[in-house]
């Protein structure tokens, strides 16, 4: 941690004292984790404090204006307070905190052209395409669902959407940018140190608004990169008799139509990239933990754990190719 | 004498018993109905919030599904924004207004009638979504492409653009009325400068409702032809854009929230002085202060947008705004601060609820200075944070002071004291009910949890938070029902009030409640801003008929018209007396309303034409009077009736609407350069308009108004029809495709609107002349031709715009 950096932190311990509950979370713009959002958090509680004084005022001047014995009260001009009070004052203050907004604005949008990385975020109902480059110039690697970080490094986000219009926002790392169809908006994205992160869709975009989520791992250089270089691999799913019959099962019931597996299916229809499915911990935007019987609950019955969900529902499958496809679809790393 | 006097006004002014009181246009009458059924949308709305709050109460909760909970959220801000709390603020207006100016009634009572049905018609419409299972599901906010067709395709936001757009007639109907009514109805001597703050609150509010509400219905009419016919102004396949919509809804959506505040500071302001006992410190600051929210509110519509990555000079120019607004905000707190000091505060209910609106008031404006901020803003927007701030500033704001109004004024027009207890109890209970709502709900937005979300999972820290609010909000339901209780006690069993019961300094105390119809059985003369203070037998005057126009001989609704700064004597207007029409016409309207909306457009164009009917004939009915053409208003002096003048009340209304025509169709123009510096290709390729059959219609209809202003009324029709004729002919025989291309689109809904004017403008000029007021001789009918050039000289400017925009600007485009 730089220098800097523990300033604002110590700021930042002055102020926490006022926190009604923690604010601690792995969705809170209230426990930072890079710098952006550090910026934003040091300006909230700047904010806060500044209000909190200003409220404390106005109501001990109205307390004074409205209980105090009339006989006893110091006369006042009132021009002098209306000019002091509602003019001049928050004039001074107003025009003070604009220029530190501005300031912050700029800087957080200048960041944006330091980036190395480049990752692209494609928002649909009710789920994120996630693209990073490739191996080779114009190629891309696709995941879903999840972002993963190195710590340290901006990373620049190029976001837009497929359908309506859709807000990204991880809120321990920086703030939102709307997802517009038609449009491509960018944000940069850098995590302080190693750790797990939600960031969640904030603009209403229908039936499961609630349901679209987003994990966000910060990883150590080293780990991004090998994760990175799976990721451009194809699948390395286990090479036995129950995943190959899993994988027909996919493939007969025609998940493949829909959703890509690098090397086993080339879908027409945009849906989640399967490739490396295991390696996410959430499944369905974040809606369920990544376990064998959450698959199967997200196969049969996913309607009601996503309503509006793009995906049918396959509870009229028997038991053992729901199993098969479920325990196949673990194997995806 | 005054006994005679006062009956006699009675029989003329009444407004009839029984089911025939639906006839009635007395602005009393028509006010109570609009503040009584804003009341209903209100517990309509608050059900709904009761139902949102219930859901979110624990995580994963499944009370609700996804479906019902965005159906009442959507209701629920729809409800509380567009059929509570601008409605109510008007019925107060259409109520009090006329009372604190000296007035008997509003300039256009059937006006005021039409308006209500509009609204309550328009709220009926849009809730019956509930009842066949479509309700809109889009937010309040209709955001596109969610709410266009391929995203949601059953009939909610349907019901909802329909249903706001009818309700919308109404708001644009009394703002219109009301300004007119303040600027040129105010009792002789009340010049500006003396004019109750409230009154200057509803003038710049009904203004700024000119200005504001055209861009929302243009962007209704839009988004509903596109969701009916496919014409792709929004949709980004085919030269649309999302963020159009965007853009017209928030250059409406901010200045609302201004425009539902400000009248909300008038009660404040009204109330503030009469328990102070001391008139209002800085009465111009306030003034000013009122003028400039107005503006800055035009201003400021861009920070609902911060985070669409539009550019950092316009966040920053936006930003300041912004943070500016809180400037003219604070110095009418700091002046009700001073009032306060400066005066002998007596602790009654009115005041209390004022005090608690300033608690909460100030609260909002400082999380409102925060989200002013970009920065600040990009964390916290469509979170929960802003769901608390815009409640603070909006039930803080706004019902607070309402219900401070509604226990000020209830003795004048009930007759009955208030209690001392219950109303405290209510206060009690709501304020901190609301607290508890909303205080937790900043932090709960900033440790992470969006706004509009059905359900949220655990361990996020989120439980507590939510539980805590949903507490709240249900003892703020308890605290309304102990108003509610409180009210209907009061008004069963209250103490007899005595006029005057606060010992107020405004005018509309000088009434003897319960209220009679007519207000004052003469209009008195005003020399001081508390004209009650200054003469204390100024009420017994007025009511013994000593002042203008207080004839016991009275056989019409006649009131006086006065100039508008120094509000000398100008002529006399005679009221329309009680007629069914308004209804009727609100009834047809309403046919047109479900024929778009049930698809069944024959329907739609019979309820379109029945409509008009009623508005022919409307006009027909009033405007003209064999009787002399001057009156004996009192002391000695004649004044001529209306009809004669060419500065009538309705020129200056239909100026006023033609502002907001104007508005409307700048906003139309707005959308097609907007689209076009957004779209790679403006026009598309294989684009040619040709310009030179538009150019001579374009002559043709400039030489009508010419004809027009000749008073050769029959050449001025034959050439603006074959003008249009001109325009048709040149639009058909154009390559234009309305469903391929936004371009095609918004050239044809350019002419389609120029066309309708046109149509309109003849239609007012062949009943002039039906009539014969279009005579050089008819120097007693002056009226109707004088609104009829102005309307006719207006469409025919507007049509050279839109020449202008449609073959002006895409030469430059190319190369």
């Amino acid at each position: 941690m730089s220098q800097g950096t523990s300033k604002k932190r110590s700021a930042q311990a002055g102020c926490a004292s006022l926190a009604l509950t923690g604010c601690g979370g792995i969705q809170s713009a209230l426990d930072p984790r890079g710098p952006a959002a550090q910026a934003l958090a040091e300006l909230s509680w700047i904010l806060f404090c500044a209000a909190g004084a200003i409220f404390i005022g106005v109501l001990l001047l109205v307390g004074y204006a409205v209980y105090r014995d009339p006989g006893k009260r110091r006369p006042i001009s009132s021009t002098a307070l209306i000019v002091t009070g509602g003019l001049v004052f928050p004039a001074v203050v107003l025009t003070a905190l604009l220029v530190y907004g501005v300031g912050i604005t700029g800087k957080l949008r200048a960041a944006d052209r330091e980036a190395h990385l480049e990752i692209r975020v494609i928002a649909h109902q009710f789920w994120w395409e996630v693209l990073y480059p490739g191996a080779g110039p114009g190629e891309y690697a696709a995941t879903a669902n999840e972002l993963r970080l190195p710590h340290g490094r901006p990373v620049t986000v190029r976001l837009t959407s497929r359908d309506v219009v859709h807000s990204f926002w991880i809120p321990n790392l920086a703030g939102k940018i709307d997802m517009i169809p038609g449009r491509v908006t960018q944000l940069t994205l850098e995590g302080d140190s190693p750790g797990f992160f939600r960031g969640q869709c904030a603009e209403f975009c229908g039936a499961s608004h609630a349901h679209m989520a987003l994990e966000v791992h910060v990883l150590g250089e080293a780990e991004f990169e090998r994760w990175l270089a799976s990721l451009r691999g194809p699948t390395r799913s286990r090479d036995d008799p129950a995943a190959a019959q899993g994988r027909d099962a996919f493939l007969a019931q025609g998940c493949g139509n829909c959703h890509a597996v690098q090397g086993v299916s080339q879908p027409r229809i945009a849906a989640p990239d399967l490739t490396h499915f295991a390696a996410r911990e959430f499944l369905g935007a974040g809606v369920l933990r990544n376990t064998q019987a959450n698959r199967l609950v997200w196969l049969t019955d996913g309607e009601r754990v996503k309503p509006g969900r793009a995906m049918p529902s396959y509870g009229h499958l028997d038991a053992r190719t729901l199993a098969a496809i479920a325990d196949y679809l673990g194997t995806l790393r | 004498m005054s006994a005679a006097l006062q009956e006699r006004l009675e029989a003329v002014w009444r407004t009839p018993p029984g089911l025939r009181a639906l006839s009635g246009v007395n602005h009393s009458t028509v006010g109570l109905r609009f503040i009584l059924t804003g009341f209903v949308f209100f517990l309509i709305g608050g059900v709904l919030a009761m139902l949102v709050r219930s859901q979110l109460s624990f995580a994963g909760n499944t009370l609700l599904t996804h479906h019902e909970y965005n159906a009442a959220f959507t209701l629920h801000g729809t409800a509380m924004m567009f059929f509570f709390a601008v409605p109510i603020m008007q019925g107060f207006a259409i109520y009090l207004v006329p009372k604190m100016i000296g007035a008997r009634d509003l300039v256009y009572p059937r006006l005021s009638a039409f308006g209500y049905w509009c609204y309550l018609f328009g709220g009926i419409l849009l809730f019956s979504s509930v009842f066949v299972g479509q309700p809109p599901t889009a937010g309040w906010f209709m955001y596109v492409p969610l709410s266009s067709r391929p995203y949601t395709p059953d009939l909610g936001p349907d019901f909802w653009l329909l249903g706001i757009t009818f309700a919308e007639i109404s708001a644009v109907a009394s703002a219109i009325e009301l300004a007119v009514a303040i600027l040129k109805t105010r009792a002789p001597g009340m010049t500006l400068d003396r004019m109750p703050l409230f009154v200057w609150a509803m003038l710049v509010t009904a203004l700024m409702i000119v200005f504001a509400f055209p861009p929302l219905i243009l962007g209704g009419i839009l988004l509903e032809v596109e969701r009916a016919f496919g014409l792709p102004y929004f949709d980004t396949t085919r030269g649309g854009d999302a963020l159009l919509w965007q853009h017209l809804f928030w250059f409406f959506g901010h200045p609302e929230v201004y425009l539902i505040f400000l009248p909300a500071t008038g009660i404040v302001s009204a109330i503030v002085p009469t328990f102070a006992q001391r008139p209002m410190a800085g009465y111009r600051w306030i003034v000013l202060s009122l003028v400039s929210t107005a503006f800055l509110s035009f201003g400021l519509w861009v920070h609902h947008m911060y985070a669409t990555g539009i550019p950092l000079l316009a966040l920053s120019f936006f930003s300041a705004a912004s943070l500016a607004v809180a400037i003219p905000a604070g110095i009418q707190v700091f002046a009700w601060i001073a009032t306060l000091w400066n005066g002998r505060p007596v602790m009654s209910v009115p005041l209390l609820y004022v005090l608690g609106f300033i608690f909460i008031f100030v609260l909002g404006g400082l999380t409102g200075v925060m989200l002013a901020m970009v920065p600040f803003d990009w964390q916290a927007h469509d979170t929960q944070f802003v769901v608390a701030h815009l409640h603070y500033v909006l039930f803080g704001g706004m019902v607070f002071p309402l219900l401070a109004g509604l226990y000020y004024w209830l003795p004048l027009v009930s007759g009955r004291q208030i209690s001392k207890s219950g109303s405290r109890l209510a206060f009690w209970l709501t304020f901190i009910g609301f607290n508890l709502t909303f205080l937790p709900m900043h932090v709960t937005g900033l440790v992470g949890m969006p706004r509009r979300v059905y359900t949220y999972a655990e361990g996020l820290g989120w439980e507590t938070l939510n539980l805590a609010s949903t507490v709240g909000g249900f003892l703020t339901a308890v605290g309304i029902g102990a108003f509610l209780i409180d009210i209907v006690l009061s008004l069963r069993f209250g103490k007899p009030a005595p006029r005057n019961v606060w010992g107020a300094g405004t005018l509309e105390w000088s009434i003897d409640s319960p209220v009679p119809s007519y207000n004052f059985a003469s209009q008195p003369v005003i020399e001081d801003r508390e004209p009650l203070w200054r003469d204390a037998a100024l009420a017994e005057r007025t009511q013994r008929g000593e002042f203008f126009l207080g004839d016991v001989k009275v056989a019409r609704r006649e009131m006086l018209v006065t100039s508008t700064r120094a509000a000398h004597p100008d002529h006399v207007v005679v009221l329309p007396g009680n007629t069914w029409i308004p209804l009727v016409a609100a009834v047809f309207t309403g046919f047109f309303f479900l024929g778009v909306l049930l698809k069944t457009y024959w329907f739609a164009a019979l309820g379109l034409f029945l409509a008009t009917g009623a508005f022919v004939l409307w006009a027909w009915r009033g405007g003209r009077d064999p009787d002399p053409y001057a009156v004996d208003i009192g002391d000695d002096r004649r004044l001529r009736l209306h009809y004669a003048n060419v500065r009538s009340p309705g020129w200056w209304g239909t100026a006023l609407a033609l502002a907001a025509d104007a508005t409307l169709f700048a906003s139309l123009a707005f959308a097609y350069l907007f689209l076009w510096t957004v779209s790679p290709e403006w026009p598309p390729a294989a684009r040619t308009l040709g310009w030179i059959g538009p150019a001579v219609a374009l002559a043709l209809i400039a030489m009508s108004s010419a004809a027009l202003f000749l008073r050769a009324y029959g050449t001025a029709i034959a050439l603006a029809l074959i003008g249009g004729a001109v325009e048709i002919a040149a639009l058909v025989t154009t390559p234009l495709s309305a469903t391929r291309h936004a371009y095609d689109a918004l050239v044809i809904t350019i002419w389609i609107f120029a066309l309708v004017h046109l149509a309109i403008a003849v239609l007012m000029a062949a009943f002039v002349k039906a009539r014969g007021s279009n005579a050089a001789s008819t120097v007693h009918h002056r009226a109707e031709p004088a609104v009829t050039a102005l309307f006719w000289h207006y469409t025919v400017a507007q049509w050279a715009v839109a020449f202008v925009v449609v073959h002006g600007f895409p030469p430059l485009a190319l190369p």
